[in-house]
C-alpha cells in the first residue's frame, strides 16, 4: 500500500511532535523511521495507526484520503501496528488470540482459523501452536501471533515498534525473513521503528530520520552509519565551557551490585561517584540504566552487593530513608512519577518542606513564591502542576529536591523539551553541581551527555561500560558504544 | 460567561428534576398520584418532633460513616468495609454497656471510646490486607463485613443471649444507664451524638484542609507512586486515613446500638454505611456536602415510612429515588467535565497503586 503524509502538525501542550510532516512510503518498502527519543517518531507511528489524531494534515492510502481516528479503523484500511509489547490477551489460547478482531461474530470457525493460521505462519515461517496459551509463549512467538493476526484482517501496510528488543538474534533472522517475504511478495509496506541502527541497516530499503518533531532526512540505504549518526543527533555541539569542579570524596558507590529488572539483570556493578562529579549512562531504552539509578535511591534493592552513601552502609534502606542520607531522585515520567496532578505549587512545596503538623500556608506561599523566581518557573504559587508546560514542570522538580543534597539521579532530566528548556534545567543542575552534589543522569541525546558530564558510562544488555572521560569520547564512539560496538581499545568492560 | 453560570445553575437542578420526574412515572406505572406519593413523604419527614426526630436519628450514624469515609475517600480507597466496622463498634460498645459497671456518663465515654477502637481495629484489618498483602480494600472489605456480621450473630445466640433464651433476635435490653439520653420524649434524639457529628466535622475539616497528614492524603489518593517519590511514606498515611475512618463507623455503630435500639440486634448497620458509600460518592472529599447529603438522604428515607401507611406503598420507593439522584448526579458531573471543559469533582471508581517502597517505579 501507498502511503502519502502531507503536512501533519500534533501539538502536545507546547510540545510541537510533528511539525509539518510530508513523507510518502511506497508499497512494498521496507522503511526505517529514525529518531531520537522525543523526536516524534511514535508520535507520526501513532497517527497513521489510528491511535492518535493528528491536529492537522491529510493522510492518502493509495491516494485516497482516509479518515479514521481508532486503531480499529486504521486496521479496516488497512494499517496495523506491532506494539513493543504485544497487545495479545495471555489468558487465551492462540487460535482465540488470532481470532479476535476478524469479522465473523459468534459463528467463528475454529477450524477455518486455524486453517488460516498455519497457511500464514508457513509462509513466514513461523511456528505457532493453535492451541498453546498465550502466556506460556516467548516475545518473538507473540510478535508472530500478532503479526499473523494483523495479516489475516487485511492489513497491507504493518509498523512495528522496537521488535528486536529483548529477542535473539536467530529470532531476529526469523522476523526479518517475515518482513521480507512480506514487502516483496506480497506489496506490504513494513515500517520500521528503531533507534538501533544495524537494524535498520540490516532490513530496510530507506530510511526517514525525525529529529525534534521534523523530518530531517530522507535516505535510500546503503548510507553508512556516521551518516546515519549524525542525521539523528544534528550538529555535534562543542562542549560548553564550564568551570572545572575539583571533584571531592567519594560521596556514593555501588560495590558489586546485581540488580534484577524486569527485562534486564545487570550483574556485578561498580560505580563510584565522587562529590561535584557528573555521571552520564547513556543507552538503548530499557538496558539497564534506570535499574542503576534506582539501585541509588532504594526504589531497586539490589539482590547482591553493597549500596554506599557518604560511606555508610545503605543496602536495603527504603527511599524514604535515603532522602535523609541526602539522595534525591527525579523520574523521567514527571507527571507520574514525581509530581501530582491536581495539586497546586504551593501543596506541592507543602509537601516536601513543610515539617510541622499544621501547614502555614503563609509562610510556604511566600517559600513558593521565592522559589519559582529562583527557578525561573513561569507559573504561580496557586497554579496546578499539570497546567505548567514541561520545562516548568522539571525546573518545579528539581526546585523540590532539597538543597545541599549529596546525589541527584535524574532520569532524563530534558526529555520532551526544546533546547532552550534543556539549557535552563541544566544551568540549574550545574550550580547545585557546583555546590558540591553530584550528579547521576542517564539520557537518549548524546550530545547532552557528551556537554554535561564528567564521565559516560554505557549500558548495554545489562553491562555497564566504562566510556572514559567525556573531554575525549565523539559523538561517533559513543553512538558506536550505544549499539553493542565494543571493538574499541578505549571501551574497557567494567 | 453569563451562559455558563446558566448551564452550571442547570447541571446541578437537572439531576434533582430527572430523578424526580423518572420516580413521579414509576408512581404511575404502579396506579398512585405522585404529588400525593411527595405530599406523604413530606408529612413523613415533617409532620410533627417525633417525625423529624426519626429523620436526625437516621442521620447521625449516616453522617458519622460519611464523614470517615470522606478521610479514606481522599487517600483514594473505597472502604467498603465501613458497614462491617459499624457492627464491631457496636459489639464493642455492647460488651461495655453489659458488663462494665460505671457511672453513667463515665459509662457512655467508655462504650464510645472501645466502639472507636473496635472500628479502627476493623478498619486497620482492611488497610494492612489491602498494603501489605495487596487484597484490595473492596474485596477485604466484603469479607470483613460478613464476619462482622457472623460475629453478632454468634455472640446475640450465644454467650449473650438474654436469659430467658436465645431467639437471635437481639441481647437483653442494655441498662437505662448504659444508653445515650434523649433531649425529650416527643423529640427524642441524642444531643452527644449530634455534638459529636459537630465535633468531627469540624476536626476533619480542619484536618484536611490544613494540616499536613490532610495533604498527605490528598497526595497518596492522586497518585501515590509520585507522594512515594516526594518522601511521603504513603502507606503509613493510607493506613492512617482507615484507622480515621475506622473509628467514626464504630461510632456509628455505638449509636445504633446505644440509641436507635438499646440492644445488639443482626445487622445492627442497617445498611448505613453502604448509603454513606453513595454519599461520598457524590460528595467527593467535602466534607459539608457530606453532611448535607446526608440529611437529603435521611430526609427521603424518612418520609418514605408514611408511604405505607397513608398510600399502601413499599417505602422501598425510596431507595429508587436515593439510586435516580445518585446516578443522574454522576451522568451530569461527567455532561458538566464535557460542557465545561473542567474534570468532574466526583472521583472515578479505581483505587490508585500502592507502591511498596521496592516495587514502587519501575522503568
Amino acid at each position: 500500500m501507498k502511503i502519502e503524509l502531507q503536512h501533519i502538525h500534533k501539538s502536545f501542550g507546547q510540545v510541537h511532535a510533528n511539525n509539518d510532516i510530508t513523507l510518502t512510503f511506497e508499497s512494498g518498502q521496507i522503511v526505517g523511521v529514525l529518531g531520537e527519543n522525543g523526536a516524534g517518531k511514535s508520535t507520526l507511528m501513532k497517527i497513521l495507526s489510528g491511535y492518535q489524531r493528528a491536529d492537522r494534515g491529510t493522510i492518502l492510502l493509495d491516494g485516497a484520503p482516509a479518515q479514521y481516528h481508532t486503531p480499529l479503523a486504521a486496521i479496516q484500511s488497512g494499517i496495523g501496528m506491532l506494539q513493543q509489547d504485544p497487545l495479545d490477551v495471555p489468558a487465551l489460547t492462540v487460535i482465540e488470540n488470532f481470532i479476535y478482531g476478524q469479522p465473523g461474530g459468534a459463528l467463528l470457525s475454529i477450524k477455518q482459523a486455524e486453517q488460516q493460521l498455519s497457511v500464514i505462519c508457513q509462509r513466514l515461517g513461523f511456528s505457532l501452536q493453535p492451541n498453546a496459551p498465550v502466556f506460556s509463549l516467548s516475545i518473538s512467538q507473540r510478535q508472530q501471533l500478532e503479526i499473523a493476526r494483523l495479516i489475516a484482517l487485511g492489513v497491507r501496510a504493518l509498523i512495528l515498534d522496537e521488535p528486536t528488543t529483548g529477542i535473539s538474534a536467530e529470532q531476529k533472522t526469523l522476523l526479518f525473513n517475515a518482513l521480507r517475504t512480506l514487502a516483496k511478495r506480497d506489496s506490504v509496506t513494513i515500517l520500521l521503528v528503531s533507534h538501533k541502527l544495524e537494524d535498520v541497516l540490516a532490513l530496510c530499503d530507506e530510511v526517514v530520520v525525525l529529529r525534534a518533531g521534523t523530518l530531517v532526512g530522507n535516505a535510500r540505504l546503503p548510507v553508512p552509519q556516521t551518516e546515519l549518526v549524525r542525521m539523528m543527533f544534528g550538529q555535534v555541539f562543542a562542549p560548553q565551557e564550564r568551570p572545572d569542579v575539583p571533584l571531592g570524596n567519594v560521596v556514593a558507590a555501588l560495590n558489586n551490585v546485581t540488580l534484577r529488572g524486569k527485562r534486564v539483570t545487570v550483574s556485578d556493578l561498580n560505580l563510584d561517584i565522587r562529590a561535584g562529579e557528573v555521571i552520564g549512562i547513556a543507552g538503548l531504552d530499557g538496558s539497564g540504566q534506570e535499574l542503576v539509578l534506582r539501585a541509588f535511591t532504594g526504589l531497586v534493592k539490589p539482590r547482591r552487593g553493597q549500596v554506599l552513601i557518604n560511606g555508610e552502609n545503605v543496602t536495603g534502606k527504603s527511599y524514604v530513608e535515603l532522602i535523609e542520607h541526602g539522595i534525591a531522585f527525579g523520574a523521567a515520567g514527571r507527571l507520574e512519577e514525581g509530581l501530582i496532578a491536581g495539586l497546586t505549587l504551593t501543596e506541592h512545596m507543602a509537601l516536601v518542606k513543610n515539617k510541622t503538623p499544621f501547614i502555614r500556608w503563609d509562610i510556604i506561599t511566600t517559600l513558593t513564591q521565592n522559589l519559582l523566581k529562583e527557578y525561573d518557573v513561569r507559573g504561580g504559587p496557586q497554579d496546578f502542576i499539570e497546567r505548567l508546560s514541561g520545562g516548568n514542570q522539571q525546573r518545579v522538580l528539581i526546585a523540590l529536591m532539597p538543597e545541599g543534597c549529596t546525589l541527584m539521579a535524574l532520569e532524563q532530566p530534558t526529555r520532551g523539551l526544546d533546547v532552550d528548556s534543556a539549557r535552563k534545567i541544566w544551568g540549574q543542575i550545574m550550580s547545585r553541581r557546583d555546590r558540591g552534589t553530584a550528579i547521576l543522569f542517564t539520557s537518549p541525546e548524546l550530545d547532552e551527555l557528551l556537554t554535561y558530564s564528567d564521565r559516560v558510562f554505557v549500558a548495554y544488555a545489562g553491562h555497564l561500560y566504562d566510556a572514559g572521560d567525556a573531554k575525549t569520547l565523539t559523538i561517533d564512539v559513543l553512538g558506536r558504544l550505544i549499539g553493542g560496538d565494543f571493538n574499541r581499545p578505549e571501551a574497557v568492560a567494567h | 460567561m453569563k451562559n455558563k453560570i446558566w448551564l452550571q445553575a442547570g447541571l446541578v437542578l437537572l439531576p434533582i428534576i430527572i430523578s424526580l420526574v423518572v420516580t413521579a412515572l414509576l408512581i404511575i406505572a404502579v396506579g398512585s398520584n405522585p404529588i400525593e406519593v411527595f405530599e406523604k413523604s413530606w408529612e413523613g419527614a415533617f409532620r410533627n418532633s417525633t417525625s423529624f426526630a426519626g429523620v436526625v436519628n437516621f442521620w447521625i450514624p449516616l453522617a458519622l460513616c460519611s464523614l470517615g469515609l470522606v478521610v479514606t475517600f481522599s487517600a483514594g480507597m473505597w472502604n467498603i468495609g465501613v458497614e462491617g466496622q459499624m457492627l464491631i463498634g457496636a459489639i464493642f460498645a455492647s460488651w461495655g454497656a453489659q458488663f462494665v459497671i460505671l457511672p453513667s456518663p463515665l459509662l457512655i465515654g467508655l462504650e464510645i471510646l472501645l466502639a472507636a477502637l473496635g472500628g479502627m481495629a476493623w478498619a486497620a484489618l482492611v488497610g494492612v490486607l489491602r498494603l501489605r498483602l495487596g487484597v484490595h480494600e473492596i474485596f477485604g472489605g466484603v469479607a470483613l463485613n460478613a464476619i462482622a456480621n457472623v460475629l453478632t450473630i454468634y455472640l446475640i445466640s450465644g454467650p449473650w443471649q438474654p436469659p430467658e433464651g436465645g431467639s437471635a433476635q437481639s441481647t437483653a435490653p442494655f441498662p437505662t444507664d448504659a444508653l445515650l439520653p434523649g433531649i425529650s420524649n416527643e423529640f427524642s434524639v441524642s444531643a452527644l451524638a449530634i455534638g459529636l457529628v459537630i465535633l468531627g466535622f469540624i476536626a476533619l475539616t480542619i484536618a484536611l484542609r490544613g494540616s499536613r497528614w490532610g495533604l498527605q492524603l490528598k497526595a497518596t489518593g492522586k497518585n501515590a507512586v509520585s507522594a512515594l517519590l516526594l518522601g511521603i511514606p504513603t502507606q503509613r498515611s493510607a493506613l492512617s486515613a482507615f484507622l480515621v475512618c475506622g473509628a467514626f463507623a464504630g461510632i456509628a455503630g455505638a449509636y445504633r446500638v446505644l440509641f436507635t435500639y438499646g440492644s445488639l440486634r443482626p445487622l445492627s448497620s442497617g445498611g448505613i454505611g453502604f448509603l454513606a458509600l453513595l454519599v461520598v460518592l457524590l460528595v467527593g472529599t467535602r466534607t459539608l456536602s457530606a453532611l448535607l447529603t446526608a440529611l437529603i438522604f435521611s430526609i427521603i428515607l424518612g418520609g418514605s415510612t408514611r408511604l405505607k401507611i397513608a398510600l399502601q406503598l413499599d417505602p422501598s420507593l425510596a431507595g429508587i429515588l436515593q439510586g435516580l439522584i445518585v446516578l443522574t448526579v454522576l451522568l451530569t458531573n461527567g455532561l458538566r467535565a464535557r460542557l465545561l471543559g473542567n474534570s468532574a469533582p466526583t472521583p472515578t471508581v479505581d483505587s490508585p497503586p500502592f507502591p511498596t517502597p521496592e516495587g514502587a517505579p519501575h522503568g
